[in-house]
């Protein structure tokens, strides 16, 4: 991430850890993470389940001290001063949030007035919240009535009412449908106009991609990559060839793998994976090669890279399967 | 000051959604109903043992019941508590500024307000059954039976914080209210008792409870037990509430 050692950042933590003693021994979840999230930033925090990023968000979130490392939000540090860090952020869980015998006006204004707001205030506040997400209609019901789609998109409405200063959603988007996550990402993007910090969790990585200013991929509790989306893209220079093959991959990556313009050669997900210079001038070549060794691919697909390859890349994993 | 504030706040939330569904509240007094009309009249004849208090039978069963009443009521809201954890508002709420104090005290005080009422339709209905009742006595009364209250949803509520699901709260309920029932004189008084069952009663705060409500209803005033009774209660109030507090504190862990 580019240091801007001018402005406060709104997150930042050093040598975070959180390990989980359990009876099949102990998990570290979260082995040492070291972030900085910018103020005014779309945060996008990409992993693999189980990789640590609920518990790296718990921690952010007060709800869950660290064993060891040091972590501030929105100046305060969360150890020693979670009121101050509760007063100023929202937080909304993977799941759960809102009470199934409440209406969703009532936990959106009990939720307002917790913050101080005047019952005047958290109702006006309410209204507005319930119009961005599509819940007017369904206001007065009480939630255990709600399309589970509705009851998410009142849980993330519940974390945004008091406007925080750095806000935190679990998987925002999951369990939505494309229209209702276009909607939040328009809701999202207008958090930034308003200078809300928003630090999002997803698997999604077209999500990440449009929505996010940076981003970091964390794998096994460690981060494993850092930027913005373009940075992380260009990492992976030239374009990426992935060939399917009928015989053996092994001999198929170390064939290609002596051709001058290729970088780097691997077998992921069963398929031959090629990081060349220039795509275009690529695959005749390749095709020419397999073609005399009797080698004929069964697939092949050449793209420019996408944060799926630097996630591939990072993790030995497709986050597009893992999320499957 | 937010503390006020937000346990009124949880109050009113608390109140709204158990009026929402007041099964639980009828449930909650049908019982001790059915004591009085189907137990009550056997004391009628019991009453005129050796040994048995002063006042007539139902002025000595009725304060039991209410005890037993307040007990039950108070004993299990921790249920409703492992509801709202699993649905994570417990938690949404540990991460706000909110008063840790207001989280718990907030839900005892509905907790109290719904036994109350069930106090009163009980007395309401015992009267014409041959409770007699002096009003001062029974203000008294259900000062403590609220007392009760505060002292025993907050050790529910505790529980459920540590032991998270329905079904490990249960047994561990139950455990802890029968010897507390048995205990306390609530069906036949503790004076028909062998002494060494009296003398493990008096370390029963609702020993003193049940004792010092009958002798309220009874208008005896003067009898030391109304004061063993209020300030046992208190003190153990304090205690159960500044637990409870505490464990709503660390609930965010
Ligand atoms: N309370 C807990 N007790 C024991 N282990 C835990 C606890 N919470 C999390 N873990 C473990 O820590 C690891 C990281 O979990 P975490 O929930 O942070 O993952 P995640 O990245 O949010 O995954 P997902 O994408 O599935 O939500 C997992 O191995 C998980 O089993
Ligand atoms: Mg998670």
């Amino acid at each position: 991430m580019s240091a801007q050692p001018n402005t406060q950042p709104a997150i930042e933590t050093a040598g975070l850890r959180r390990t989980f003693k359990g009876r099949g021994g102990a998990v570290e979840a979260v082995a040492g993470v070291d972030l900085r999230v910018n103020a005014g930033d779309i945060f996008g925090f990409l992993g693999p389940n189980g990789a640590g990023k609920t518990t790296t968000l718990r921690i952010l979130a007060t709800l869950l001290p660290p064993t060891a490392g040091t972590a501030s939000v929105a100046g305060f540090d969360v150890a020693r001063h979670p009121r101050q860090v509760r007063e100023r952020i929202g937080y909304v869980a993977q799941s759960g949030g809102s009470y199934r015998e409440a209406t969703g006006r009532e936990e959106l204004v009990i939720q307002g007035r917790l913050f101080g707001m005047s019952k005047a205030e958290a109702g006006r506040r309410a209204i507005e919240i319930l119009a961005a997400l599509d819940l007017t209609e369904a206001a007065d019901r009480t939630c255990k009535t709600y399309s589970g789609g509705m009851r998410r998109r009142l849980n993330i409405g519940i974390g945004m009412v008091h406007r925080p200063a750095v806000l935190f959603l679990d998987e925002p988007t999951t369990g939505l449908d494309p229209q209702a996550r276009a909607r939040l990402w328009v809701e999202i993007r207008k958090l930034r106009e308003t200078g809300t910090t928003v630090f999002l969790t997803t698997h999604y990585l077209e999500e990440a991609d449009a929505l996010c200013d940076c981003l970091a991929i964390i794998d096994h509790g460690r981060i494993v990559a850092a930027g913005s989306p373009d940075d992380l893209k260009r990492e992976i220079a030239g374009d990426v060839l992935t060939i399917g093959v009928n015989g053996s991959g092994d001999e198929v990556v170390k064939l290609l793998a002596g051709l001058s313009f290729v970088r780097e050669a691997g077998l992921e997900d069963g398929l031959v994976r090629l990081y060349v210079d220039r795509g275009e001038e690529a695959v005749p070549a390749v095709l020419r090669l397999l073609d005399s060794k009797g080698l004929a691919p069964s697939t092949m697909d050449l793209h420019r890279p996408s944060l799926d390859d630097v996630f591939l890349k990072k993790t030995g994993r497709s986050l597009r399967e893992s999320a499957a | 000051m937010r503390m006020f504030r937000d346990t009124w706040l949880i109050f009113e939330r608390s109140l709204t959604l158990s009026l929402r569904n007041p099964v639980w509240v009828i449930l909650g007094v049908m019982q001790p109903i059915l004591y009085l009309f189907l137990f009550g009249p056997l004391l009628n004849n019991i009453a005129k043992m050796p040994g048995f208090p002063p006042g007539g039978a139902f002025n000595v069963f009725v304060p039991g019941i209410l005890v037993m009443t307040a007990l039950f009521g108070s004993a299990f809201v921790g249920f409703g508590l492992c509801d709202e954890m699993r649905e994570g508002v417990v938690e949404r709420m540990t991460v706000t500024p909110m008063s840790r104090v207001a989280m718990l005290v907030g839900r005892s005080l509905r907790d109290v307000i719904l036994l109350l009422v069930q106090g009163l339709i009980l007395v309401g209905l015992a009267i014409p059954f041959g409770l007699e009742i002096n009003v001062g006595g029974v203000a008294v009364a259900f000062a403590l039976l609220a007392l009760i209250g505060l002292m025993m949803s907050p050790v529910s509520y505790t529980l459920a914080l540590v032991l998270k699901t329905e079904d490990s709260l249960a047994p561990t309920v139950n455990g802890l209210t029968l010897p507390l029932l048995l205990l306390s004189g609530v069906m036949l008084p503790m004076s028909l008792a062998p002494d060494w069952l009296q003398t493990v009663a008096k370390f029963n705060p609702l020993y003193h409870a049940v004792a010092a409500i009958r002798a309220l209803f009874n208008a005896s005033f003067a009898d030391q037990e109304i004061l063993w009774g209020v300030g046992l209660l208190a003190v153990l109030t304090v205690v159960t509430i500044v637990i409870g507090a505490r464990s709503f504190a660390r609930a965010a862990a």
